[in-house]
């Protein structure tokens, strides 16, 4: 009987908690659909009489969001293909090829994965003025295309399958080359696609880098535009909150169908510790 | 076994050369020199970073930044923000974590719903918090009149916009710990908690003496994760202000110092300088972190 109770206010106290987090996005979705005059009233009306789609409209009419939005897949897109690319590459060569200094080259990787990203903010902007980069999409790219991150936790992968398949496959007449793509990556399909999904994310959220980058509406990718739109809009929450709702959905949706990789993706580099 | 052990020659390291090519090209080009270049930036006193023209050096830079009140105010309220919100998010996200440890059944959709955060866009949901937070409409105010608590101007009184900046920091911190922590407590034996039980300890007793330590080495990884993450708050405050660092920048952080700096003054190398303050903080904590990891790892026995 007691344990029961116990149950209960545990319950009880997680949904409380669950709501609190809750509140913030579920405000977001209530005050998009409101009439532009209401939300500034006091008291706050809960819910429209009649739900206004038409602010979605407006939104993707008041600002190139389509433009923005096409920015963000392609940025996000190449990044994550590119750095996956890169990734495995190198963590097979760590895994499965013998060369010399490999592990002071390791180790290297270790102590740069420590250095926070910020700090070479400057010094890259500074890289990409020479290159004459600034106000491109090779700036919103190129410099993410390597992730020491990635590579890390991709050659603790490429450790697992059991050493007779590479054999089996070499006996079989498989080259390296094939061996890699044919049987490795499937293999470890899991844990690419948990590392891919936190890149997706984090490339789909970039600010600081694309807005020091870019000074163009035709660059911008959908965080940046978000922002700009604000300083256009002004107060307008009904406006503005259907835009953060377009910014935010697109990875809500991605987050709900995958969910069990990224728990993976976020575990598996401290599962060692 | 056929390659795996073989000795490294000229021709595998070649062959591994090609693989390792483009990212090492890539890393060498953005992480390392940039590296170097940001040290090497910070002593630069004289500099047209468009021509790359060098033309004097010193601790110049640093002096500023000692000198700056503004720095000084962003250090204060980083600290401020560190100490504040990374024990406040780390004691929340025990507690959920064991909660949702006991009720598995639960869980999944629990930790679904905590860590939306972590997903979403932190300018998206900075801006959802700006209007969240408005005296005049804003829910939270709504909220405290319910309890008879005065409305209070959260972005607008230089006394409550860090406040402000805190709480968002806190609900955007919990998921990712949530997850390593109960990633730590599925690795507890559940053996030692029968145990435990049947020595007639209480749930508190098993708390502190088996479940606290043996979570020891994954609270030392989440406090640091923590400290560092909240060590570099931008995004929260530029979306929560619109671009500016709050009433009497109430709400300047050392990466806000940086931007403005870099950005808004075009003073390259005072803003190097700050990186590599910021750096020296978050690499001291992290080198802690490594050295008490090696230590524990030691006091086991090795590995």
């Amino acid at each position: 009987m007691r344990h029961h109770l116990v149950t209960v206010i545990r319950n009880g106290l997680l949904t409380l908690g669950a709501i609190l987090m809750l509140v913030p996005f579920g405000w977001m979705l209530i005050t998009s659909l409101q009439p532009a005059a209401t939300t500034l009233s006091v008291p706050t009306t809960w819910l429209p009489r009649t739900l206004q789609w038409v602010n979605y409209l407006h939104v993707w009419q008041a600002a190139p969001f389509a433009r923005y939005c096409l920015n963000s897949l392609l940025v996000t897109a190449v990044t994550t293909l590119g750095q996956l690319v890169t990734s495995i590459l190198a963590a097979f060569a760590f895994t499965h090829l013998q060369f010399y200094g490999r592990r002071a080259l390791f180790g290297l990787l270790i102590a740069l994965m420590l250095v926070p990203g910020e700090l070479l903010l400057i010094p890259n902007f500074v890289t990409l003025a020479q290159f004459h980069w600034i106000n491109t999409y090779a700036a919103l790219i190129v410099p993410w295309l390597a992730s020491i991150f990635m590579v890390i936790a991709l050659r603790q992968a490429f450790q697992s399958p059991p050493a007779t398949l590479y054999i089996a496959a070499h006996l079989d007449g498989a080259n390296d080359w094939q061996y890699l793509w044919h049987v490795l990556v499937p293999t470890t399909r899991p844990i690419i696609t948990a590392v891919a999904l936190l890149q997706v994310i984090a490339s789909w959220n970039a600010f600081m880098w694309p807005l020091i980058v870019t000074n163009s509406q035709r660059l911008r990718p959908l965080p940046v535009g978000l922002i700009t739109f604000t300083t256009e809009q002004g107060a307008n929450y009904p406006l503005l909150m259907a835009a953060t709702v377009c910014v935010i959905l697109p990875l809500l949706l991605l987050y709900l169908g995958l969910q069990k990789y990224l728990v993976m993706g976020i575990t598996t580099p401290h599962s060692k510790g | 076994m056929l390659m795996l052990n073989a000795k490294p020659t000229v021709k595998s390291t070649l062959k591994a050369l090609l693989y390792l090519a483009p990212f090492l090209i890539i890393t060498g080009t953005f992480t390392v020199w940039p590296l170097i270049h940001a040290f090497l930036m910070s002593t630069y006193t004289h500099y047209n970073y468009y021509t790359n023209k060098v033309s004097a050096l010193g601790w110049g830079n640093f002096s500023t930044l000692w000198h700056d009140p503004n720095f000084h105010l962003a250090c204060h309220n980083t600290f401020l923000l560190v100490v504040i919100v990374m024990p406040a998010t780390v004691a929340l996200s025990l507690l959920i974590a064991l909660g949702l440890n006991r009720s598995r059944r639960v869980a999944g959709f629990f930790r679904a719903i905590y860590f939306l955060p972590f997903v979403t866009s932190t300018v998206a949901v900075g801006l959802v918090w700006n209007w969240l937070f408005r005296l005049d409409g804003g829910l939270v105010n709504h909220f405290l009149g319910l309890f008879g608590v005065k409305a209070i101007d959260w972005l607008n009184d230089p006394h409550y916009a860090l406040a402000a900046l805190m709480v968002v920091c806190v609900w955007q911190g919990l998921g990712v710990n949530i997850i390593l922590f109960l990633a730590g407590l599925n690795n507890i034996n559940q053996r030692y908690e029968v145990i435990a039980t049947i020595d007639g300890a209480n749930p508190w007793q098993r708390f502190t003496n088996v479940t606290w330590p043996l979570l020891m080495p994954i609270t030392v990884l989440i406090v640091v994760n923590t400290s560092i993450t909240n060590f570099k708050v931008f995004d929260q405050v530029y979306a929560l202000f619109q671009g500016s660092a709050g009433p009497d920048n109430a709400d300047l952080t050392l990466m806000y110092y940086l931007y403005q700096k870099f950005y808004m003054e075009n003073q390259f190398t005072v803003a190097a300088a700050s990186g590599v303050v910021l750096f020296l903080v978050v690499g001291v904590l992290t080198m802690l972190t490594v050295a008490y990891y090696q230590h524990r790892q030691h006091q086991l026995g090795g590995d």
